[in-house]
C-alpha cells in the first residue's frame, strides 16, 4: 500500500502553485444556500478522498476541478497546469482540461454502442489512439467482449466499467470520479471495487474520488479529505487521519482505522489467514492468500476493547501490546475513544467511560487491544 | 378536367417555397430552440412568447404588420431598397420570409423539446471527453435530437404549404411567383372550378394525411409534439 506522506499543513504557502507534484485547490463558491470556501494541497499521486455527507460539498468542488461549475473564485492548478486562476481571469474550458470524468450514472451515450462510447474520447484526447487501445483498456476492465453491444443492453455495473475506461483512454492527467458506485446495489459494487483497486495500485496519474461511504474511503484511499458545510475539516494521509479522535469521522459509531499489514500464511487447520503488520501479527478468517501480499485492514473502533494484561484467557485471537496516545470524547456521553498505537499502527477503542476510569487509563500507559472484528480490504 | 399548368405552377412553387422556408427554419430556429432551452434569462418567457404568437394570431394580423414592415415606409422595406434588393411584397422571397415567422413555433418547440429531454449531462460528458461545445452539438445533440428535428422539418415544411392569409397579404396572387396551391384553390373556387379545385384540395388532403401519418408512425417519440 502507498501511504503518502505529505505533511498536512504543508503546501498552502505561495510557492506550492507552482509545484510540479501536487494538486493545489483554492476554491470559493456562493450558492443561494450555501458555500463552498476550500483552501487544499493534494498530493500529486495516489488516491485522495473527498469525504462527506450529501451536502458536503464535495461533487461541487470536484465539478470546479472539471470546469463543469465556474467557481467564483479559484485558483485550480494540477501538477504545475493552472485550470482557472481568478485573479488572471484564466479560466480553462472542460474540453480543454485533460481530465478523465467518471459521473454518478454511467452516462453513455444511448446512439453509440460500446466500442463508439469508448472511443469518443480517445479519438480526440489522442488522435495516435486505435483499436488494440481500447481493447486493452477494455479488457483491463473486464468489458471486452460488450464492445460491439449498446448501452441500453448492459447491467449497472457493466455500464459503469465503461464509463472508467471511456475516461481512462483519454489519458487523462487528473482522474475525477463522483461517487461512481453510489447508484449501484451492493453485489455490483463488489463488482466494480476490484478494478477500482487494481487502477489504484497499476494508475501513474492521480485521482480524486468523492464518497460518502467510509468503507469505499478505506478501501481506496490515500490521502482522505472531510469535507463539511463547504469547508475542509481535516486532509492528511488515510490512516493517520481515520485514527485522529478529534474529527467527527472517529467519533462516529462506525468510526475505524486502517492498518498496513502483509499476509505470512495461511493456516489450514482452522482457516486462518495470517497477517503481519507491524503491531504484530493477526488472525483473519479469509481464504488463502498469496504470501507477501499488502493488503489493509480495517478495524472499527467499537470492536477494540482494552485490557491491562495480555495472559487472561479469551476467544480473541487477536491481541496487541499498545501505548495509550489519547483520550477523547465521543457523541455518546457513556463512551469514549481511547487512542492507540502498536508498533507504528494507530488504533482507537471505543469504550465506555466507566471501563476507561475503572482501568485508570492514562496517556502512555501500556495497555493490550483485544480486537474482536478485523475486515480485510484487499 | 384535369390540373392544368397553372395548377402544376402553383404546385411547383408550393413545394420550392416550403423547402426554402424548412432550410431557413431549421437554420434559424435551432439557435433559438437551444437558447430556449439553456438559458436562465428573464427574456426567456418574453421570446418564447413571441416565437409562439403566430399559433395564436390570425394569419391576416401577421401578414398585414409584416407588408407594412416590407413595404416601402416599413424599416425592413427602407433596408432592402437600401441594399439594392428592391420591395419584399408580392415577392417570392418576401412571402419566404413572411412565411419563416409563421411557422417558426412549429420548429422552435419540438427542436426544443428535444433539446431539453437530452439535459446537460451528455453535454458535460462530452466535454470532459475533450469534445469543444460545437463538435458536441454535431456529435451529441443532433443525433440524440434527431426525432425532434424531424419533427420540427415535417411540420414546418407541412404548416407553409397549408398557408393562406400570410401568402394572401404579402405575396398576392402572382402566377408563377406567388400564387401557391392554397390560393390557387381559392381562385377555382371563386370562378366556380369546382372540379379543378377538387382536384388540388383533395390532393391536399391526402398530402396532409400522409404527412401526419409519416410523423406519428415513422417517429413515435415525437408524438408529444
Amino acid at each position: 500500500m502507498m501511504v503518502q506522506t505529505l505533511d498536512q499543513d504543508a503546501g498552502l504557502d505561495a510557492g506550492s502553485g507552482q509545484s510540479e507534484d501536487s494538486i493545489v485547490l483554492r476554491v470559493q463558491h456562493a450558492f443561494a444556500s450555501f458555500s463552498l470556501d476550500v483552501e487544499l494541497a493534494l498530493p500529486g499521486r495516489g488516491v485522495t478522498v473527498l469525504f462527506g455527507h450529501s451536502g458536503s460539498g464535495k461533487t461541487t468542488l470536484l465539478r470546479c476541478v472539471a470546469g463543469l461549475e465556474r467557481a467564483t473564485q479559484a485558483h485550480i492548478a494540477i501538477n504545475g497546469t493552472v485550470w482557472q486562476d481568478s485573479a488572471q481571469n484564466r479560466f480553462v474550458p472542460t474540453w480543454q482540461r485533460e481530465i478523465g470524468y467518471v459521473f454518478q450514472e454511467a452516462s453513455l451515450f444511448p446512439h453509440l454502442n460500446v466500442q463508439r462510447n469508448l472511443a469518443f474520447g480517445m479519438r480526440r484526447a489522442n488522435p495516435h489512439g486505435n483499436a488494440d487501445d481500447i481493447l486493452a483498456v477494455a479488457t483491463k476492465l473486464g468489458i471486452e467482449h460488450l464492445l460491439k453491444r449498446s448501452p441500453d443492453g448492459l447491467s449497472g455495473g457493466e455500464r459503469q466499467r465503461v464509463a472508467i475506461a471511456r475516461a481512462l483512454l483519454t489519458r487523462p492527467r487528473l482522474l475525477l470520479m463522483d461517487e461512481p458506485l453510489s447508484a449501484l446495489d451492493a453485489a455490483r459494487k463488489q463488482e466494480i471495487l476490484p478494478y477500482l483497486e487494481r487502477l489504484h495500485d497499476e494508475l501513474e496519474i492521480p485521482m480524486l474520488y468523492v464518497t460518502h461511504q467510509i468503507e469505499e474511503a478505506a478501501r481506496l484511499a490515500d490521502h482522505l479529505v472531510l469535507l463539511g458545510q463547504g469547508r475542509v475539516q481535516a486532509s492528511g494521509p488515510l490512516v493517520a487521519t481515520l485514527a485522529r479522535l478529534d474529527l467527527p469521522l472517529a467519533r462516529d459509531h462506525e468510526g475505524s482505522v486502517v492498518i498496513a499489514a502483509n499476509v505470512i500464511g495461511y493456516d489450514p487447520e482452522w482457516n486462518l489467514t495470517r497477517l503481519q503488520f507491524s503491531g504484530g501479527e493477526i488472525f483473519v478468517a479469509e481464504r488463502p492468500l498469496p504470501i507477501g501480499k499488502p493488503v489493509r485492514l480495517r478495524i472499527l473502533a467499537r470492536d477494540v476493547s482494552i485490557a491491562l494484561s495480555g495472559n487472561n484467557p479469551s476467544s480473541i485471537q487477536n491481541r496487541f501490546i499498545c501505548r495509550v496516545t489519547g483520550i477523547a470524547p465521543t457523541d455518546d456521553p457513556a463512551q469514549c475513544l481511547v487512542g492507540l498505537v502498536a508498533g507504528d499502527a494507530a488504533l482507537t477503542a471505543r469504550i465506555t467511560r466507566l471501563s476507561a476510569s475503572q482501568l485508570g487509563l492514562a496517556i502512555g500507559q501500556e495497555v493490550w487491544a483485544q480486537v474482536k472484528a478485523v475486515a480485510l480490504l484487499e | 378536367m384535369m390540373p392544368d399548368s397553372q395548377d402544376w405552377s402553383a404546385i411547383w412553387l408550393t413545394l420550392k417555397l416550403a423547402s426554402t422556408v424548412t432550410v431557413l427554419l431549421l437554420i434559424v430556429g435551432t439557435p433559438i430552440a437551444w437558447w430556449l432551452a439553456h438559458t436562465r434569462s428573464r427574456l426567456r418567457g418574453v421570446i418564447s412568447a413571441l416565437v409562439s404568437m403566430p399559433l395564436v394570431l390570425p394569419p391576416t394580423v401577421l401578414g398585414f404588420y409584416l407588408l407594412l414592415l416590407m413595404g416601402p415606409h416599413g424599416p425592413v422595406g427602407y433596408l432592402t431598397e437600401l441594399a439594392g434588393l428592391g420591395r419584399l411584397p408580392f415577392t417570392f422571397a418576401g412571402l419566404v420570409l413572411a412565411s419563416t415567422f409563421y411557422s417558426l413555433p412549429f420548429v422552435v418547440q419540438p427542436v426544443q423539446n428535444a433539446i431539453e429531454a437530452i439535459g446537460r449531462r451528455p453535454l458535460e460528458v462530452a466535454a470532459t471527453l475533450r469534445a469543444s461545445p460545437w463538435d458536441s452539438f454535431c456529435t451529441v445533440v443532433l443525433p440524440l435530437a434527431r426525432p425532434g428535428f424531424l419533427t420540427a422539418a415535417i411540420l414546418g415544411f407541412a404548416h407553409t404549404v397549408g398557408e393562406f392569409g400570410v401568402v394572401l397579404m404579402i405575396g398576392g396572387n402572382i402566377p408563377g411567383q406567388t400564387r401557391v396551391v392554397s390560393v390557387q384553390i381559392f381562385d377555382h373556387v371563386e370562378a366556380l372550378e369546382y372540379v379543378q379545385a377538387h382536384w388540388l384540395a383533395g390532393g391536399m388532403v391526402v398530402f396532409a394525411f400522409l404527412v401526419l401519418l409519416a410523423l406519428y408512425t415513422l417517429n413515435p417519440q415525437a408524438r408529444r409534439a
